[in-house]
């Protein structure tokens, strides 16, 4: 059983730190992780994107060509990385900034109003962490509780950014199992 | 220890620490900057120090200088900045220094890519600089492996008195994997105290003098032939491989070092799916090659495909250990392209088709 | 009872020099060894090598030595002397090696106040190799790869090293001195002295620039030679201390202002 996703969005949105909190997150409940950021010019500025991969086996390749699901924070990361999905893969969209409907008919889409959702939970730094656990709720690649464990370690000296991280966290999740149901995961 | 998860390039500066390397001189160049970066903020910290040098030129001599007092001593670059350390490294092992080098290989040539390649394969294995020398090179494929390599590699360039590189790509360098610290480590080889460094003097005892000049045709010979006794006792006594499937029959072998090893194993779970039979040996010190054990594995196989970030490199250490024995293809990509295991598959059943068997073996 | 009113200073090695007759570089060999025992340094004290007619130089100290490559002498200093603070380093360079291949070295070891020292042999030709046209050659001077002498406007001017490390902000000490007679020497020591002092003490990064002869590439009998350096060399690399610790600040005129 494998788990891998490519997570894009602008520098800045936070792609590459919930990326690593997944690799951690599924490392503490015993997989195997690798994460990847994309590097070089491309990485000053624009937009960032990372391969996550959890395994319950040792990681082949941490570059997938072809993953298994694709968080795109920004209508450019969907442009860019909507091809690459694999058939029946997961297609989660930021439709807070993305105005246009994936073209892929052959992929599972979960819509995430991320940033509508953080700015109502007044947490506007928090649209990443909803996007997070929309894809958590999508695929369980690794339990919700594992997350939130990492989060009240994470920011362990600021109770507040713990508790409106987990809350949109939450939201996120809600969002993704509810799209899910009833739906084979790849 | 618990496992972290960190990105490789600081995985391999924390463990040069861990290995008791305080010193390290370096010059920016991506994709390493990290190492750098790492220990210019950890080396303080323990009473270490970190000079960001003016050019890999002046780091590699650097290296050299602290190496001559008997300390231990790192520097990391990626392709271009190791052509210009060239110099340094072939003084430091015609003066039989212990240095650690990494080079996190992007591709080239010349200004190239930033982007993971294994394009320096021949210049770090057969010597890189002027003079008959050579580098004992290792090759991890993973975080933790490039952790525990750097550890030994302190070990077996304090024990051979050589240079010692941790050859890796771009992956290895960039990527966050779970990773083990082992601070009870003991050391892998059995060290001396270094008496030959040059610490200052003391009373009558004669000069020690760290060097690479011989005017004297006759004792340059005999320096170079000592060189050569210790590269064979390296052939002999460090040659690292791992193998995979090779216990089972196959009837092709795959031959890939590095993370393009790793893309190898996931084939060789499809190629298991699809019922085709394939086995992998995959060499970690890639000086000395691991030639026996190579052919061994060879023998079992009706072809051997060897995989590469490169235009073809390795391959020609895998035709010398085959010896004709059995034909040898390759598959590479370049440019910082990588290898998929789609692409390797598609190799391997191009490979197994009867016109190209029989063209193998016409 | 005979008393020994000169000797072999303990640093030099008892052992004959290949240097040409009349060449400076025993003189300079010898201050440095007198300095480095009179300081009692010498049994901490690593020298580095460099390449150049003082490639040997190891062969002439019995201090710990290491051999550098062509110009990265202040490299192989700041590695010796950041491995081991402990330590006196000092790397012996001619003008080829240290103002040619190793510019960059050099301006940033200083620049990073590398508490080394370093001395700096300008004979105003490469010798090794057999007199080819150095940075510090004079105009007008003939060398083999300026057969009709330096053309300032091919070559550009000598180089003056004192003078450019001078303008570095990082604390140093650096001075010019010569070895052409036996007065000059004298003052020429008492520079190298202050240079090893400033080390021993843990200041800061010291120069000393010795103009020195080079009678075979230079086609004279030493005793010309030394007069040719009197005459052509003095006037272009004047002699002194040029930058002591503490004495930073250059502050530039106003435009229009005068000095």
């Amino acid at each position: 059983m494998q788990n891998d996703v490519i997570m894009a969005g602008f520098g800045g949105q936070g792609v590459l730190l919930i990326g690593k909190m997944l690799a951690y997150a599924g490392m503490h409940a015993g997989k195997e992780v690798s994460w990847m950021p994309s590097y070089g010019p491309e990485m000053r500025g624009g937009t960032a994107n990372c391969t996550v991969v959890i395994s319950d086996r040792p990681v082949g390749s941490p570059v997938i060509q072809c993953p298994r699901a694709v968080l795109a924070m920004n209508l450019p990361s969907l442009d860019k990385f909507e091809s690459a999905l694999k058939p029946g893969g997961l297609l989660l969209v930021n439709t807070s900034l993305i105005n246009r409907e994936p073209k892929r008919s052959d992929v599972r889409v979960v819509k995430v109003p991320a940033n509508d959702i953080a700015n109502e939970l007044k947490n506007p730094k928090g649209a990443n962490m909803v996007a997070l656990g929309a894809y958590l709720g999508a695929t369980e690649a690794v339990p919700l509780e594992e997350m939130e464990k990492l989060i009240r370690e994470t920011f362990a000296s600021k109770p507040a950014v713990v508790e409106s991280n987990i809350q949109a966290l939450r939201r996120g999740y809600e969002l993704g199992r509810a799209q899910s149901q009833g739906e084979d995961l790849p | 220890m618990a496992k972290k998860l960190m990105k490789g390039s600081e995985a391999i500066g924390e463990a040069a620490i861990q290995a008791g390397c305080k010193l390290f001189f370096g010059y920016p160049i991506t994709p390493q900057n990290e190492i750098p970066e790492y220990m210019s903020h950890r080396l303080p910290q323990i009473g270490g120090t970190f000079v960001q040098a003016e050019s890999e030129v002046a780091a590699s001599n650097m290296i050299y200088g602290a190496a001559g007092s008997g300390e231990r001593v790192f520097t990391s670059s990626s392709s271009p900045g190791i052509s210009l350390m060239q110099e340094g490294i072939s003084y430091i092992a015609g003066s039989e220094l212990p240095v650690v080098l990494v080079n996190i290989m992007r591709a080239g040539p010349g200004l190239g890519g930033i982007l993971p390649s294994q394009a320096d394969y021949f210049q770090a294995t057969k010597g890189g600089g002027h003079g008959d020398y050579r580098l004992l090179v290792l090759a991890p494929w993973s975080v933790q492996e490039a952790a525990d390599l750097i550890q030994d590699a302190f070990d077996l360039a304090d024990f051979y008195r050589n240079p010692v590189m941790i050859l890796g790509d771009g992956l290895i360098g960039q990527m966050m994997e779970p990773v083990e610290f082992h601070p009870d480590r003991k050391p892998c080889k059995e060290l001396k105290p270094k008496e030959w460094a040059a610490t200052g003097c003391k009373g009558d005892r004669p000069t020690n003098i760290i060097n690479s000049l011989f005017l004297d045709p006759a004792a340059l010979e005999r320096h170079n032939h000592k060189l050569q006794a210790k590269y064979e006792a390296m052939a002999r006594d460090e040659i690292r491989c791992a193998e995979y499937g090779t216990e089972e029959p196959y009837d092709v072998l795959i031959v890939a070092y590095g993370t393009v090893a790793r893309v190898c194993v996931t084939a060789l779970e499809d190629l298991k799916e699809a019922g085709i039979r394939a086995a992998m040996v995959r060499p970690i010190t890639l000086f000395p090659f691991p030639y026996a054990q190579v052919r061994a594995a060879s023998e079992k196989a009706k072809a051997v495909l060897v995989v590469e970030l490169s235009c073809g490199q390795m391959v020609e250490d895998v035709r010398l250990a085959v010896e004709g024995t059995r034909p040898v293809h390759f598959y590479g990509r370049q440019g910082g392209m990588l290898v998929t295991p789609e692409e390797v598959v598609d190799e391997i059943r191009r490979l197994l088709t009867v016109p190209q068997l029989e063209a193998d073996h016409a | 009872m005979l008393e020994t009113v000169f000797c072999r200073t303990p640093a030099l090695a008892d052992v004959t020099t290949h240097y040409c007759p009349g060449c400076t570089h025993g003189v300079i060999h010898r201050l440095v060894a007198e300095v480095v025992d009179e300081l009692g340094l010498r049994e901490r004290t690593i020298g580095i090598a460099p390449v150049g007619c003082s490639v040997l130089a190891y062969n002439y100290f019995t201090t710990d030595f290491q051999e550098a490559s062509h110009g990265r002498a202040p490299a192989v200093a700041t590695g010796v002397k950041r491995a081991r603070p402990d330590l006196i380093v000092f790397s012996y360079q001619g003008d080829g090696d240290l103002a040619s291949i190793g510019m960059g070295e050099i301006v940033h070891c200083a620049n990073r106040g590398e508490k080394i020292t370093v001395i700096f042999v300008n004979n105003a030709i490469y010798g090794m190799t057999g007199g080819q046209m150095a940075p510090t050659t004079m105009p007008g001077q003939i060398a083999t790869t300026c057969p009709l002498g330096r053309d300032v406007e091919l070559a550009g001017y000598p180089i003056r090293v004192a003078e450019l490390l001078s303008t570095l902000r990082t604390p140093a000490f650096i001075a010019r001195a010569s070895v052409h007679t036996p007065l000059y020497t004298v003052k020429a020591k008492e520079m190298i002295r202050r240079a090893f002092r400033h080390q021993a003490d843990n200041r800061c990064f010291s120069l000393v620039e010795v103009l020195s002869t080079c009678p075979t590439n230079w086609g004279l009998p030493p005793a010309e030679a030394t007069s040719w350096l009197e005459e052509n060399m003095l006037p272009y690399y004047p002699l002194g201390i040029f930058k002591e610790p503490g004495g930073e600040d250059r502050a530039p005129s106003p435009l229009g202002e005068k000095r």
